[in-house]
């Protein structure tokens, strides 16, 4: 068992708790920056997805998480990010101009979503950015002198400060460079009154605003920063795969956004990694569990059903996701053989109606 | 002549209209009773509507045996929804609750692409309507837009003396309206909230029945339930009537954007008016508003 | 100038009139206490004060500022902080948590300065934690300050609402029901606390409240409440022998 023995009120506002923790981070990133040199093609394919959807899971998780509001719409928001910057190259303007501007875009529709999303509530509110969603693949796909519709968009590769990034190595360490700082970012916005004001929001608007929070400032802002990740993600997206359409955009894909939150652990920064990883890796257990399937069975469904059940099992058995079974195991071995069962039992509650928030 | 047009227009979006208010209806009687919304209401029907398939295909049963078949095994299926997956979050916040319905649907739809005999083709659905036509005056009435008009009346009629004269229907209500005085009434919520789904299921597979003649029965038909959220919405969620009355409008609204705006107006016209309600009124036209005392 | 003054301040919610011309001023540095039967309109009126519901009619002053110009979270600014009945507490975060929420008003640092945390923000916080440290000294909070709140008691709740109140700093303090819910012990130490806040910061504290053991105690001067109008008011011996009082809690002789 560790204890933290504090003696100045500094220590609280450091980023690692104590010395473990700084140990095995920083192996961590060595590992991560050592990946090209080890890791085959595959894998390192792999690594990327998974930097560019933890910054969404980051995104979303500081909307979802950390202020309490909901969003099922938020591939619009990847797909602004991701035209922004295809439309910027296609005419020249160079990467380190064209990715701030594919955030501020995504953050500035954010802003606009949020602003009637202060009025709004829970299912409401889930409502209203998913037919935001709706509309903006309906526009991306009639607009085709500005977007080429479903025939969709190609990207060259990135051209940053003279080199040329469209190799695996490269790319990589762009996108692990910018999940890093984003995690930062956010790690940072935690520790000071904007992120505390955003938790308050989570947990009792009405008190929140009698302590002096501006509920329509913080709102719209935590929208528009989670935008404008997402939009981070959307131009590194869009290099990514090299071409871009509406269909990339759907629902569906806003759908598999959540459960980057959901099944990483709502309310923890490493949940966003975790289930972005998670979301990477799910289709390939399936492809592989596809081969042991009865004949005449078509394989088409399984990817849905694993993917509704996972979704089901975890809600109903961990709901505080990955991460969340990962504090369970560490504890258990932290306070061994001291461990209690039930520590981390939610209260089983009534229906508390909603409608009365 | 232009008034013909309207009423033709008027009768088409009616006739879909009513498909969108069973969906609704479905909704919103969940909504109701356990503040859930169930976004896999769209993906019951659809399962609705192969189970007729399969009555009526397969095992060649006429038409009216294969609705009731159809809904009583949705109802099942329902009842089983709600006692394996929702009963364990009683209590959990909205939000979780309508990410565990998200993860029904995507079941519901892998499962029924893996049973051999549906898979992933499209199949139409006999009804004894078939294509007749008839005509009123210049307007030209199609029998099965007809029959869809008249049967959701039907059912929606049956399920108003439902919840107004009988003691599960108003046990139904006093549950949506607050669980912890009606359990302390007697009224047994677990098992009443298990026969609303039951109810729900059935409507959907209703729905189901009746849309397949015109979108064919297909693993992804469920997607027009989606549909049905600016309908509930529109209505007030947490109106019954609401629910129709809003699944009539966007359904009307639906036809008359197809018509006279440009291509791709009709399938986000229904969104479009889904915001602007959001924005103006959430309540929606029949729902009511409420705040919490501090 | 009058520190804080309600003139005819009337609410109805559709056919009810909760609150119905009530005018009264609190003098800076007083304990004015509001009683009233249950339903008398007390917390209603807190709930107007705070901007909470928009008044029907009436105005509110404080320090000669028109608070119904105002938008709900500027009244903190202005330095009026309350707590509530039902205690609304941030669930999910610890109690210094909770109370550094208090502090919002006092910040100084900009979206993107929080970003990137930069010594400013790091001084900042410094700032805020000293400040908060006081408060937690002053209501004995030490060992429940990492604890999520959640997890406490009832009794320890109801100190950290009045901690997160004083966090902020305010000129005039709105309790509503300090004392309900605590056990006699706990109701001692609330006395003992409001008078401190009375004295020692020199805050105004406006109240609602039951307990008359305690409303006699602390109280300056009292106001008697009955659906909604004001019946009774003076010093809390006055108040508590007013004809109209006794009828409004004990009814008529028969």
């Amino acid at each position: 068992m560790r204890f933290l023995f504090k003696t100045d009120y500094a220590q609280d506002l450091k980023l690692f708790k104590h010395s473990g923790q700084v140990f095995w981070y920083a192996t961590l990133v060595l590992l991560l920056l050592a990946a090209p040199f080890v890791a085959g093609e595959y894998l390192m394919s792999q690594l990327q997805f998974i930097c560019i959807y933890s910054i969404v899971g980051l995104g979303l998780m500081l909307l979802v998480g950390f202020t309490g509001q909901i969003s099922l719409g938020h591939a619009a928001f990847l797909a602004i990010g991701a035209y922004t910057e295809a439309l910027l190259q296609a005419r020249g303007v160079p990467f380190a101009v064209s990715l701030p501007c594919a955030a501020l875009t995504a953050g500035m529709f954010g802003w606009i979503l949020g602003l009637p999303a202060l009025r709004l509530k829970g299912i409401y509110l889930a409502m209203a950015t998913f037919a935001f969603n709706i509309i903006v693949v309906e526009v991306l796909t009639r607009w085709e002198g500005l977007t080429g519709g479903n025939a969709g968009l190609h990207l060259k590769p990135i051209e940053l400060f003279g080199m040329k990034i469209d190799g695996d190595q490269s790319f990589y360490y762009l996108c692990l460079g910018l999940t890093i700082l984003s995690i930062l970012a956010l790690m940072n916005l935690l520790r000071s009154p904007t992120g505390r004001a955003f938790v308050a929001i989570r947990d009792s608007e009405i008190s929140a605003s009698c302590m002096g929070v501006n509920l329509a400032t913080y709102k719209t802002m935590s929208f528009a920063l989670s935008a404008g990740l997402t939009g981070i993600a959307g131009a590194l997206y869009a290099h990514k795969i090299s071409f871009i359409s509406p269909e990339q955009f759907t629902l569906i894909a806003s759908i598999e956004l959540v459960t980057i939150v959901i099944l990483g652990g709502v309310g923890f920064i490493h949940g966003a990694v975790l289930g972005a990883g998670f979301l990477i890796v799910l289709p390939q257990l399936i492809s592989i569990a596809k081969d042991y399937l009865p004949s005449g069975v078509s394989g088409a469904g399984l990817q849905s059903v694993v993917f509704g059940l996972v979704l089901i099992v975890f809600i109903i058995f961990e709901p505080l996701g990955l991460y969340g079974r990962w504090l369970k195991v560490r504890t258990w071995f932290e306070l061994f053989p001291f461990y209690r069962r039930g520590m981390f039992r939610r209260q089983k509650s009534y229906m508390k109606s909603e409608r009365l928030r | 002549m232009f008034l013909n047009q309207v009423l033709q227009l008027l009768l088409a979006g009616v006739a879909q209209g009513c498909v969108y208010a069973l969906v609704a209806l479905g909704f919103v009687l969940i909504y109701k009773a356990t503040e859930t919304v169930n976004f896999a209401q769209g993906d019951l029907m659809m399962l609705g509507g192969f189970f007729a398939l399969t009555a009526s295909v397969i095992m060649g049963w006429p038409y009216w045996a294969t609705i009731l078949f159809a809904v009583v095994v949705m109802a099942a299926v329902g009842m089983l929804i709600e006692r394996i997956v929702l009963r364990p979050v009683l209590g959990q916040p909205a939000f979780t609750v309508v990410m565990i319905t998200i993860g029904v649907g995507y079941v519901l739809r892998g499962v029924v692409t893996m049973v051999p005999g549906w898979g992933t083709d499209t199949y139409t659905f006999p009804t004894p309507f078939a294509d007749g036509t008839f005509k009123i005056g210049g307007v030209i009435f199609a029998v099965q837009q007809v029959a869809v008009i008249v049967m959701t009346a039907a059912l929606v009629t049956v399920l108003y003396l439902f919840f107004r004269f009988s003691k599960l229907g108003v046990a139904m209500q006093a549950t949506s309206q607050n669980q912890l005085a009606a359990a302390y009434m007697g009224i047994p919520v677990r098992r009443v909230n298990m026969m609303i789904w039951g109810l729900s299921a059935g409507v959907a597979a209703f729905a189901g029945i009746l849309l397949a003649p015109v979108t064919f029965v297909h693993s992804n038909m469920g997607f027009i339930g989606l549909l049905a959220f600016p309908a509930a919405v529109l209505g007030g969620f947490g109106s019954v009537p609401g629910a129709i009355v809003g699944g009539l409008i966007v359904g009307v609204v639906e036809a008359f954007a197809g018509r006279h705006l440009p291509e791709g107006f009709k399938d986000v016209a229904a969104y479009v008016v889904l915001l602007l309600v959001l924005f103006i009124r959430p309540s929606g036209i029949f729902g009511e508003t409420a705040r919490k005392k501090v | 100038m009058s520190f804080f003054k309600v003139e005819n301040l009337g609410i109805r919610f559709g056919g009810v009139v909760a609150v119905d011309k009530v005018s009264f001023e609190v003098k800076r540095g007083e304990c004015y206490t509001i009683i009233g039967p249950n339903g008398a309109g007390k917390t209603t009126i807190f709930n107007l004060i705070g901007l909470l519901y928009p008044a029907t009619s009436g105005k509110i002053f404080f320090q000669d500022k028109d608070l119904t110009s105002f938008s709900p979270h500027q009244v903190a600014d202005l330095g009026i902080a309350r707590t509530f009945q039902n205690i609304e507490l941030f669930e999910h975060a610890t109690v210094l948590q909770n109370l550094l929420i208090g502090r919002h008003r006092h910040r100084r640092t900009s979206l993107w300065q929080n970003l990137l945390f930069t010594p400013a923000v790091r001084a900042a916080e410094l700032a805020q934690r000293e400040a908060v440290e006081k408060v937690i000294d002053f209501l004995d909070l030490a060992k429940y300050r990492d604890g999520l709140v959640a997890g406490l008691p009832y009794g320890v709740r109801k100190v950290v609402e009045l901690g997160r109140a004083l966090a902020t700093e305010p000129k005039l303090l709105l309790l509503d029901e300090p004392s309900s819910g605590l056990n006699p012990e706990e109701t001692d130490d609330m006395a003992f606390w409001i008078e401190d806040i009375k004295r020692h910061l020199g805050v105004t504290v406006l109240m609602v409240e039951h307990d008359m053991n305690l409303v006699s105690r602390v109280s300056d001067r009292v106001l008697a409440l009955n659906m909604g109008a004001v019946i009774a008011e003076g010093t809390p011996a006055e108040v508590q022998a007013h004809p109209a009082v006794i009828e409004a809690y004990l009814g008529k002789a028969a």
